[in-house]
């Protein structure tokens, strides 16, 4: 670009100085990727073969520690009763989740747009939270009109709060400046809220979402474990229980890997929504080359 | 608050010159901490003028720009509008466009989104919208960068893309609040040219805050020296060189000379109790 078309071109393109910094979105190069995957997983079999190991030199009793063999076995003979109660232990997990979420992100909502309903609802959203949730489920119990409903109650109060504090966080922080903008051309609180609070206070929710997944899984086995109940309708957690009353060791490890397992996929599944929402604009989700 | 609109007798009644498209009478705003940011500002905007108003930090100049936006009401004083539409209530609706110190960019939105934002406010549909949008970004010369993200762009692109967003409307009168300080000096003199062309070209009003003199200078033909504590006005001049200005003024003697006046005007301003 020379000198006199920059004078005489109003606004001319961005002439060298003015170019776009250098912004990549994560990826990696393919031997990073292999080795995010490879070593994980020869750490796995390392682990496992030293456990097999122990278990054999040592000749352990699988009362105590059984080996990884056994416990496959009980994954695989036991899968009936272990998948029925996973399924139970998912289905509450993520109901309370889905119902956090919803009033969650309502009650943020609700609480930023009067000033009044906060001072009214945060202390107790905070006193919901701080009180341990193993002291409150033997009430909850009392009170539910099924085990089932008291779990789910348990699980929500949990996962509820991470969301509702960090939406409201998110919702509250937005620039200064561009509340004034919508403001000067006219914009209707709905459309403040639709086109600015809420997409600024996305990437709060979707951290107060990882926290909250995590959280429900947690909430909904120790509730199981306060309730203690038994059936049919029994989750992953009472089965722990059960197996560690019968010395069935092997299927404590299984109910428990498959509890470890739902942990890391709703991990992983709320990280990959995250990632997916973020990768275009959001500073966590942008690497930069120096 | 309740005359701040209202037309009084004095702008009424003068048929003979153009009514001005701003009048400011005895403006003032003391915040709620005690600080009078604002004494009695009186001051009238001619349409087509290029306002710099020139003064230290905290003489106010952030803060009439504020109140003539709109944005927080005076604590004292009026301003009218003569040129402007009134709605049934008497509120006037000028039409008028704000460019921040900051970009200010939605950074969840590509640069076409953000520039639609004024007119999808006001009900327009992308569609609807596209050739008000891509015109704009064509103005400020980044029509290639309409699916790029604010992250993806330098600093004096993001100021384009903000300078794209407050034309879009076609607004009357540009508010702009220090809008390249940030900037680096090289991409600030290409912004100053290139904001001066488009100017020369759509003749709005701007009012422009700066505490440069040299920009003050190199881009009004009028320009507002204020003085701090409390904000006020101190000296009115105007700066009668001819448009278009280009690179060959920013060093000669006349520009010499204006610089040479507004720093006198601006040192004047600052009194003995000013420690910068």
């Amino acid at each position: 670009m020379t000198e006199t078309e920059l004078k005489n071109e109003p606004m001319t393109a961005p002439a060298k100085l003015d170019e776009p910094a250098p912004v990549f979105a994560a990826k990696d190069s393919g031997i990073e990727r292999a080795a995010k995957v490879l070593i994980p997983l020869a750490m796995l079999a390392l682990l496992i073969v030293a456990w097999a190991w122990y278990v054999k030199a040592y000749d352990v009793p699988h009362y105590i520690l059984p080996s990884p063999m056994r416990v496959a076995q009980a994954l695989i003979s036991d899968w009936g009763t272990l998948s029925g109660a996973l399924l139970i232990t998912l289905k509450i997990t993520f109901t309370a989740l889905a119902i956090a979420l919803v009033g969650g992100v309502g009650i943020a909502i609700i609480m930023v747009q009067s000033r009044w309903v906060e001072l009214a609802l945060y202390p107790y959203a905070v006193i919901l939270q701080v009180t341990p949730i193993i002291a409150i489920a033997p009430l909850i119990l009392i009170y539910a009109p099924t085990t089932q409903a008291a779990l789910l109650i348990c699980a929500w109060i949990v996962a509820f709060f991470p969301i509702l504090s960090n939406t409201t966080q998110g919702l509250k922080s937005t620039d200064h400046n561009l509340l004034n903008l919508f403001e000067m051309y006219g914009a209707s609180r709905w459309q403040t809220l639709i086109y600015l609070k809420l997409p600024n206070a996305l990437p709060y929710f979707l951290a107060g979402l990882r926290i909250a997944g995590g959280l429900a899984l947690i909430a909904a086995v120790v509730a199981e474990f306060a309730a203690g109940s038994a059936g049919a309708q029994s989750g992953l957690a009472y089965r722990l229980l059960e197996s560690q009353f019968r010395l069935n060791i092997p299927r404590l490890f299984a109910a428990l890997i498959l509890l470890s397992v739902t942990g890391v996929v709703i991990f992983g599944m709320t990280s990959l929504i995250s990632h997916l929402l973020l990768r275009k604009w959001h500073e966590s989700a942008l690497k930069r080359e120096n | 608050m309740t005359n701040l609109t209202a037309p009084t007798a004095a702008t009424a009644s003068s048929p003979t010159a153009e009514k001005p498209l701003v009048c400011l009478r005895g403006v003032s705003k003391v915040f709620s901490n005690g600080t009078t940011a604002l004494q009695d500002m009186t001051m009238d905007i001619r349409q087509g003028e290029f306002i710099s108003l020139l003064g230290p930090s905290g003489c106010g100049k952030s803060t009439v720009l504020r109140i003539i936006a709109g944005l927080g009401d005076p604590s004292s004083g009026t301003i009218e509008w003569p040129t402007s539409g009134h709605d049934a209530s008497g509120k006037a609706h000028p039409e008028i466009s704000f460019v921040f110190q900051e970009p200010t960019l939605m950074p969840w939105a590509t640069v076409f989104n953000n520039v639609w934002l004024p007119l999808r406010l006001k009900g327009a549909s992308k569609k609807d919208a596209q050739d008000q949008v891509l015109e704009a970004l064509e103005m400020v010369g980044l029509e290639k960068f309409t699916d790029a993200y604010p992250r993806e762009l330098s600093g004096g692109m993001k100021m384009r893309v903000s300078i794209a967003r407050a034309l879009v409307t076609r607004p009357k009168l540009l508010l702009m609040d220090e809008p390249f300080a940030a900037l680096d000096e090289i991409t600030r003199f290409k912004l100053n040219n290139d904001l001066l062309h488009l100017w020369e070209k759509f003749g709005w009003t701007v009012i422009f805050v700066t505490h440069s003199v040299f920009e003050s200078v190199y881009l009004s033909n009028r320009i507002v020296v204020m003085a701090a504590r409390p904000g006020r006005v101190v000296n009115d001049m105007r700066v009668d060189a001819p448009y278009p200005r280009e690179e060959e003024f920013r060093t000669s003697s006349v520009y010499n000379d204006y610089c040479r006046d507004a720093s006198g005007a601006l040192h004047a301003a600052m009194g003995a109790n000013d420690h910068l």
